[in-house]
């Protein structure tokens, strides 16, 4: 059966950039042609996308599905589901699971589990040291083989230089990269939200901007010395965003990604102690803010993921300081990252480069919406309107700061390999 | 003039008019404690919780006092006599408490935040008894008026702050009640007390405590806690004594008629010698009986005053 879009303009970084129907057959790209084209085969499904983008799948590199182990906040089954209604093809699950995903048992049983489900495809991420505790490293060959992408002990940073070295050097053998949770834990020891006015006047012990670039930039030296990929995971302030940018203009091999919460949202957004504005690293300042876009513009910051970090209840209707850090994203992810858009900071193509293609390059895919390649596409409504409601979400958990924003442009279809996994109604 | 409020969370939810009301309340409830019996029925049948998860001695003392002068009853709980140690969580309690219809919750908390937590989810008012480092806005309201009784005012004097701003809920309710009421406050500490962007609770931060109390009306010292000695914030209490700590010679850079406050317990001969506590400017016993005062007058209009019109 062939599956006919029709109308849509077509934003597919570095190749094309307008409208074309694009026809899908047997999981693969099949064919584009023009709208005026008749179809070229007698059975054809034509889905009417008139007046929306249509975009390679996207790919979020930081997602947290929480099984096996917490499967009361998300299990894969239903972070998939939100992931396919955001409009993310794939995703990578940090290992902070329970049991740890730092050996290939578990690394496995995510994607049997994944491929069971069969919504977006899942790319898990192993451990870098066993247990995340920072001393041994994994068997990162025998979970490559499982099909783990990368390493990271997200959650937690390396604290001791020599295991990182050795992390980077062993995994860089192996054509893996290196995700590095930026955090020096005494700085940030006992903190809850970012240090300065507003924790001040909560209260509230703060996490300086310190406490992140310190350790991103401890990460850059040692990629520099062992020639490894390295990753830096959810970019917050702008120190860092000057020691990611300093390190790629010396040539290092680094990479980095943003949330939407960090260009959306600032430390104010605590206001009156909501643990749903509580994160790690924890919402800056406006000069932060700002400096993240400015990182998103002029290419520092490569891409968007969303840390989505499900929590129930138990874990965020308690005292600020006993809350857990995190909050969901996968399904708020588009909309809040489409304003970069309507603002005029970054171009569509930019924002599919920095959420779809830069994600499937770091993972080592070509997704070009070009013939023969796999069909993960994602149609965009650039117009919908409308206010954020966690009752609607299909995640486990609830945990959003955005409850209530107004948004404009959501996902109208996610499709992974030829099979369309969520489409509006 | 009614008062409106349900609760008394911190400083910066009290508008000027509401902290006039405390004060000039509490006033007239002093005159209750030097009778020889010392108990009105005014808030007969009314039930007040004290509910404290962090030790206390004179606050809680001062609450139950005040409660029973009132004629209120009060019963009291401690972290290790509620369920939390059980495993319930903050709100289970507080709804679990909700449920004998207590008309006041006073809490005390080691989480900031922690009574804002409760306030929006039980129809008794939540009165802050300190939380955490953020508030402890009964203090700041009775420092307000132990300074007013002795000053006759507050606007325009000039207030003085010395001690670990960084884990002082007094400080910083204290910061943005007497700037509130029209007084300039400057603070003193070892930087590493000084927690960041405290000048926009509007105090400024002098470089040392001699410029810090020069020309000052009202001199407060906090409380320094020993168990942070030789921890990363200062290295010994010789060495913060000899810095911070106020004595007969260093108080003579304020003015003549100066008066001292310090929230207690003291620590004598660290951040205050005994001549400067025992001296006729120090108000600090004066602080422990207008608390009582002033925590009567808190029930008075949250439980049985203007809300719910009853004469003392």
């Amino acid at each position: 059966m062939l599956i006919r879009f029709k109308g849509a303009r077509i934003v597919d970084p570095g190749n094309m950039d307008e409208e074309q129907d694009l026809l899908v057959k047997n999981g693969l790209v099949h064919a584009l042609i023009p709208p005026t084209a008749e179809d070229p085969e007698p059975e054809v499904k034509t889905i009417d996308v008139t007046g929306m983008i249509l975009v390679p799948g996207l790919i979020d590199l930081h997602v947290h599905l929480r099984e096996p182990g917490h499967e009361y906040k998300e299990t894969i089954e239903s972070g998939l589901r939100a992931a396919a209604k955001g409009g993310f093809t794939g995703v990578c699950p940090m290992p902070n699971t329970h049991p740890v995903n730092d050996n290939a048992q578990v690394t496995q049983f995510i994607v049997n589990r994944a491929k069971e489900i069969g919504l977006s495809r899942v790319y898990p991420v192993g451990a870098i040291s066993l247990g995340l505790k920072g001393t041994t490293i994994s068997e990162y060959s025998d979970m490559k083989q499982a099909g783990m992408v990368a390493i990271s002990d997200d959650g937690r940073p390396v604290e001791d230089s020599s295991v990182i070295r050795r992390a980077m050097e062993y995994a860089s053998g192996l054509g893996l990269p290196v995700i590095s949770h930026s955090e020096d834990l005494s700085l940030a020891s006992g903190g809850s939200m970012n240090e300065g006015t507003v924790a001040t006047r909560l209260g509230l012990k703060g996490i300086p901007n310190a406490a992140e670039s310190i350790m991103v930039m401890r990460d850059i030296a040692i990629a520099e010395l062992t020639g490894a990929r390295l990753h830096i995971a959810h970019v917050s302030c702008e120190e860092s965003v000057d020691a990611i940018r300093h390190g790629k203009e010396r040539g290092v091999r680094v990479t980095c990604e943003t949330a939407p919460h960090y260009f959306t949202l600032t430390d104010q957004a605590v206001a009156d102690y909501d643990t749903h504005a509580k994160m790690n690293p924890p919402l800056r300042t406006e000069t932060d803010r700002l400096a993240i876009i400015k990182g998103l513009e002029d290419g520092t910051i490569d891409m968007i993921a969303t840390d989505h970090a499900p929590h129930s209840k138990l874990e965020k209707e308690v005292e600020f300081d006993s809350a857990l850090f995190g909050i969901i994203g996968l399904e708020t992810s588009l909309s809040l990252s489409l304003k970069l858009v309507q603002d005029g900071v970054i171009t569509m193509e930019t924002l599919v480069e920095k959420m779809s293609r830069n994600p499937a390059a770091f993972l080592g895919m070509d997704n070009r919406l070009i013939p023969g390649n796999v069909a993960d596409i994602t149609v965009i409504d650039p117009e919908r309107c409308h206010v954020i409601d966690p009752a609607t979400f299909v995640s486990k958990s609830r945990n959003t700061p955005f409850s209530g924003m107004e948004v404009k442009g959501d996902v109208f279809l996610t499709m992974v390999q030829g099979g369309i996994v969520f489409q509006r109604s | 003039m009614r008062f409106e409020h349900k609760d008394i969370l911190d400083i910066e939810s009290l508008s000027l008019q509401d902290i006039s009301m405390i004060l000039d309340t509490a006033e007239g409830m002093k005159e209750i404690s030097k009778r020889p019996v010392k108990k009105v029925p005014t808030l007969r049948g009314k039930t007040i919780v004290l509910f404290f998860q962090e030790p206390s001695t004179r606050t809680k003392s001062s609450f139950d006092i005040a409660a029973k002068r009132l004629s209120a009853d009060s019963i009291s709980l401690s972290k290790s006599s509620s369920s939390i140690v059980k495993g319930e969580t903050l709100i289970d309690t507080a709804r679990t408490l909700e449920a004998m219809n207590p008309d006041i919750i006073v809490l005390r908390h080691g989480s900031s935040g922690a009574p804002h937590l409760i306030a929006k989810r039980v129809n008794a008012s939540v009165i802050n008894a300190g939380d955490g480092i953020h508030a402890h806005p009964t203090q700041a309201l009775l420092d307000l008026m132990s300074v007013k009784e002795r000053k006759g005012k507050i606007e325009g004097l000039k207030v003085s702050i010395i001690g670990d701003i960084s884990h002082s809920r007094v400080a910083r309710s204290n910061i943005l009640g007497f700037t509130k009421m029209g007084a300039t406050v400057t603070v003193s500490a070892p930087k590493t007390m000084i927690p960041k962007g405290i000048e926009a609770l509007g105090c400024r931060v002098a470089p040392d405590i001699d410029s810090c109390i020069d020309n000052a009306d009202v001199v407060m010292m906090l409380r320094i806690q020993k168990e942070r000695q030789g921890s990363i914030l200062f290295p010994t209490e010789r060495e913060y004594a000899a810095l911070f700590g106020l004595n007969t010679e260093r108080l003579k850079k304020a003015k003549p008629d100066a008066i001292i406050m310090h929230p207690g317990p003291l620590n004598r001969g660290v951040e205050i010698s005994n001549e400067v506590a025992d001296g006729n400017n120090s108000v600090i016993l004066d602080q422990v009986t207008n608390g009582v005062a002033l925590r009567m007058a808190l029930f008075y209009l949250l439980a049985g005053g203007s809300r719910n019109a009853d004469t003392i």
